[in-house]
């Protein structure tokens, strides 16, 4: 038990301990790493929106119709979370790149190539950060009551209302927790990006893609960007494992819900 | 499984993982993304003549790799695809008396069949073209940056790859138009071909090899490098297009 402790700790105290502290002000203010901290941010808060956009009634679907398959639909729906990245970065390239299967109709009927560009980064992160938010917005449709939603149908309420005012505040801290997760997983991706989206500054070089381009050039501040993304999932963990989420079983009981349903 | 099952089992795997042959040893080779298939033929050929000596190859971007024994990585030789980085090296006290094998050139790759009819690096400049070089740090890009100061050509790169194999496949892939190459990698690759940096704009770079102070076989380290710089060593180079030293 303390070995494993010890096992996860002494990665993250090196960080720390290695970070140029007396620098960092300077590291991070540099215009290479203030465009991939810049593109990260935009990236991943517009993945997370899709993800929620598209994720949400994926979930819906998945946790409250029946239709032949579903198992199979859930489980196509989870692969970008056991997939190695990297594997989904091709997937996406021969899908969507200028020869794909999809993208050679998008450059020739619309003169779209989503290779080399921003869009690439945003489709890549939404690929691989989106399950997170429908398994845990899944588990917690599944354990919610249904008694509050029927309640309020039999009080005259009509579906939709039922909805935006019952269902969707009950699961609200699944919610949150589903896409700060997702947002967390969308800043990290550092595979299909690089594959799909490639590594060019300022368009498509976020910041995981700029820590490992850094690290042969300048140790320190790729050290300082690896402490700002750490900071970011300890900050996340903290908003997830938050006594707020935990306590309406957000993460926990509603992925425990989703996995076991 | 019964327990004793288990430990046997687990006892025959950690045996057969820590034992190698009698008498064998392996040699590590950390090689330049540029020198994949031409260090391939070479291990090939050393270990037909020195039977009992596995070569082990490591392929990356000559500074990831820099990186890499700069932090300790075990290896026993160390292929730059340029002299820049094989001194990052040696002024880390990584490295012994680096020997210069043979010289590279540049090239501009292009899909085959050249369907934008690519002729210079003027050409590539062209904001229809979507061109791809390799990141500033690695050899091929400072190479790929030198070489269009030369030629007066200023343009933007769609991406800057991280290794020159990762700047090849995007036009492999048909994903980019071109790629600032090296003119070896356009001879390996069957799905492209190669248009011409005249020589007065071209840059040659120089690639040295040198055996690692971290290695535990110095004498097989040495017989390794003597034999990229050997004759027969140097006729395999040669069928690979790289340049005599």
């Amino acid at each position: 038990m303390l070995a494993a402790t010890v096992f996860f700790v002494l990665p993250l105290a090196a960080l720390v301990v290695r970070t140029p502290w007396s620098d960092l002000g300077a590291q991070l203010t540099t215009a290479e790493v203030r465009e991939a901290l810049g593109l990260s941010l935009a990236c991943s808060l517009a993945a997370t929106g899709l993800s929620i956009v598209l994720g949400v009634p994926l979930a819906w679907v998945l946790a409250r119709t029946e239709f032949p398959g579903r198992a199979v639909a859930r489980a196509l729906v989870l692969l970008p979370m056991v997939l190695p990245p990297v594997v989904g970065g091709v997937a996406l390239l021969l899908a969507f790149g200028r020869r794909g299967l999809v993208g050679q109709y998008l450059d020739a009927w619309f003169g779209v190539r989503l290779p080399f560009t921003t869009w690439a980064v945003v489709l890549a992160e939404t690929f691989v950060a989106m399950p997170f938010l429908v398994i845990t917005v899944e588990g917690a449709l599944r354990s919610l009551d249904r008694r509050y939603e029927e309640a309020a149908a039999t009080l005259g309420a009509r579906r939709w209302t039922v909805m935006r005012r019952v269902t969707l505040p009950l699961i609200g801290p699944s919610l949150v927790a589903g896409a700060a997760l997702a947002w967390a997983r969308a800043l990290g991706e550092f595979g299909a990006t690089i594959t799909f989206a490639q590594n060019s500054p300022g368009r498509t070089q976020t910041t995981p893609l700029a820590v490992y381009v850094l690290l042969q050039t300048n140790r320190s501040a790729a050290v300082a960007l690896s402490l700002v993304l750490l900071a970011v999932a300890v900050l996340v963990l903290a908003v997830v494992g938050s006594r707020t989420l935990t306590r309406h079983g957000a993460v926990l009981g509603a992925a425990g819900g989703g996995q076991g349903g | 499984m019964t327990r004793r099952g288990i430990a046997l089992a687990l006892a025959i795997l950690v045996a057969a993982a820590c034992t190698r042959g009698e008498g064998s040893e392996t040699i590590t080779v950390l090689a330049a993304a540029s020198l994949t298939e031409v260090f391939a033929a070479l291990a090939t050929e050393f270990e037909a003549s020195h039977p009992g000596t596995t070569v082990e190859l490591g392929f990356g971007a000559s500074s990831d790799l820099a990186t890499q024994i700069e932090e300790g990585a075990p290896a026993d030789v160390f292929a730059s695809a340029d002299e820049e980085t094989m001194q990052r090296v040696v002024d880390a006290d990584g490295a012994d008396d680096p020997v210069v094998f043979a010289r590279n050139q540049l090239a501009i790759a292009v899909e085959r069949g050249n369907p934008l009819g690519i002729e210079s690096l003027a050409d590539v400049a062209d904001p229809g073209v979507i061109v791809v070089l390799c990141a500033e740090q690695v050899p091929c890009g400072k190479l790929a940056d030198q070489a269009l100061v030369n030629a007066d050509v200023s343009l933007t790169p769609a991406s800057r790859a991280a290794s020159v194999k990762a700047a090849l496949a995007t036009v492999e892939l048909g994903e980019a138009d071109a790629a600032i190459v090296y003119a070896t990698d356009v001879e390996s690759s069957d799905d492209v071909e190669g248009v011409e940096i005249p020589d007065d704009v071209n840059v040659v770079s120089l690639l040295p090899v040198a055996t690692l102070r971290e290695t535990n076989d110095r004498t097989g380290a040495r017989a390794f490098v003597d034999f990229v710089t050997s004759p027969a060593g140097q006729r395999v180079l040669e069928r690979f297009g790289f340049l005599a030293p």
